[in-house]
């Protein structure tokens, strides 16, 4: 174990004041909770809500997975990845089965998570009426108020534009019936997901807010009876794994309108390729890679 | 007065990130009960609260201590590993005790409509903690548990003031439970 920094790179009264955060949050939840949000060693926009949680979460039992996007080999990931290696000495893994903390940006496993697990998103903009509003201490009323006509006239005004609730990302949701919450930029394909056995917490590093649901926790995603809430997906099966109900990324392949649907989710598509599942695309696209 | 020195946490890193899992599961699963590694002090209080008090206090968290373990033994401890300084039970951000000695509480910090967060956690000591008690339903708890409470009433008294209420975790010996004010209370 690397000696050079205090466990999981964080000082102790850091680490309690946000664990005491994470109790309130959990105690009330999809309420913003304040916290004295420390600079990290990466930029503001990297994870550095999701890294202060992780790192007042992990045990040195732990086994971390981090995803961005549903990758476990893209920049934010491993470098997020690497530096709890470092400071905390954790394992790590791509697998979602085997992983005890998840850190995520932007996705939620396919795998159903399980009671022995926690997920921690990076969030950006905690509060789901800022655009809306952007005066904090409006949202903080509105928030006190249950006052959330605001959201409901941006959804109606969305479906007297577009013909529907043209939000397909951070889709704000209702918690226990009390707080509208903004679930972090996952695509509304993963809001069914957001009631959860896991333990899910949600941090904002530059916004300084944390939030959380416990297992679960009710979320419903805000709709209208005559438009009722669709998590949809492209129209396509993974070309990969063949998976027909999974997220999918579009990549382009060529210069000549070529493209191709895959799982956003690495781990999950690997797994199903690995169990013999095979996409349209699977044979050639492998036998390029390798 | 000469008071011998109790201990706090050998590996202060690993043993408060231990004790938070099982503190953050308490709480996010009312009903369920976790157990502690207790450490090696002797105290008027149980290891759960000592393991809880050395896991989330600190000089920025007042303290209220409950006369009846208010004993100068508890405070030389709670000076020396954890710095929290001692308020009345308005000023208190974390209270210790009996129930008998805590109560009401209508006495604690509720938080405000705009900053619920900003309410007490109260570590109620007890002489045991078992499930045979209230049903508990709502955030944390897949379709109902159960858990014996100090004073139902009042605790459904708390939960009627949601978001707005305070947070309690309940010690005996090295178990710990939660009761945070989102759980439903039902009398059987």
């Amino acid at each position: 174990m690397s000696q050079e920094y205090n466990f999981a790179y964080l000082d102790e009264q850091t680490k309690r004041m946000i664990r005491r955060a994470i109790l309130k949050g959990l105690a009330i939840p999809g309420y913003q909770v304040p916290f004295a949000s420390r600079e990290m060693p990466m930029p503001y926009g990297w994870g550095t809500g999701g890294v202060q949680v992780t790192a007042a979460c992990l045990t040195p039992a732990d086994t971390l997975k981090v995803i961005d996007q549903g990758a476990d080999d893209t920049t934010n990931a491993v470098s997020i990845r690497k530096f709890f290696e470092r400071t905390a000495g954790v394992a790590t893994t791509e697998s979602t089965r085997d992983a005890t903390v998840i850190q995520t940006r932007h996705r939620i496993p396919e795998e159903p998570l399980t009671e022995d697990q926690i997920l921690v998103y990076q969030v950006p903009i905690p509060e789901p009426l800022r655009f809306l509003e952007p005066r904090e201490t409006e949202t903080r009323v509105m928030h006190a108020l249950e006052d959330y006509g605001l959201m409901h006239v941006k959804l109606y005004e969305d479906i007297a534009r577009n013909g529907e609730i043209a939000t397909a990302y951070a889709y704000p949701v209702k918690v226990e019936e009390r707080y509208v919450m903004d679930p972090s930029p996952i695509p509304k394909f993963d809001n069914p997901r957001l009631e959860s056995a896991a333990i899910q917490l949600f941090g904002a590093g530059r916004e300084q807010r944390i939030y959380a649901l416990p297992p679960y926790t009710q979320v419903v995603s805000l709709d209208f009876e005559d438009h009722p809430f669709n998590p949809s997906k492209a129209d396509h099966p993974c070309a990969l794994c063949g998976a027909d109900h999974t997220y999918l990324d579009e990549v382009i392949t060529d210069d000549q309108g070529g493209r191709m649907f895959v799982c956003s989710d690495t781990d999950y598509c690997s797994r199903r390729q690995a169990d013999g599942h095979r996409g349209d695309m699977a044979p050639p696209v492998l036998e390029a890679l390798s | 007065m000469q008071i011998a020195a109790q201990r706090g946490f050998d590996m202060p890193a690993y043993d408060s990130a231990n004790a938070f899992r099982a503190a953050m599961s308490a709480i996010a699963r009312p009903g369920t009960i976790q157990t502690i590694a207790p450490i090696a002090a002797d105290l008027p209080f149980s290891q759960a609260a000592a393991v809880l008090l050395l896991t989330l206090c600190d000089h920025e968290t007042s303290l209220f201590l409950a006369p009846d373990l208010d004993t100068p033994e508890a405070r030389h401890w709670i000076a020396f590993h954890c710095g929290a300084p001692l308020a009345t039970k308005a000023d208190a951000m974390f209270a210790l005790g009996s129930w008998d000695a805590l109560a009401p509480l209508d006495d604690y910090a509720q938080g405000t409509p705009e900053y619920p967060d900003r309410s007490a956690t109260l570590i109620v000591e007890m002489p045991e903690i078992t499930q045979a008690g209230p049903r508990l339903t709502g955030p944390g708890i897949q379709t109902e548990a159960y858990l014996a409470l100090p004073d139902t009433a009042s605790l459904m008294a708390n939960h009627a003031k949601f978001p707005r209420g305070v947070d309690l975790f309940l010690t005996s010996g090295c178990q710990i439970a939660a009761l945070p004010r989102s759980t439903k209370i039902e009398v059987r």
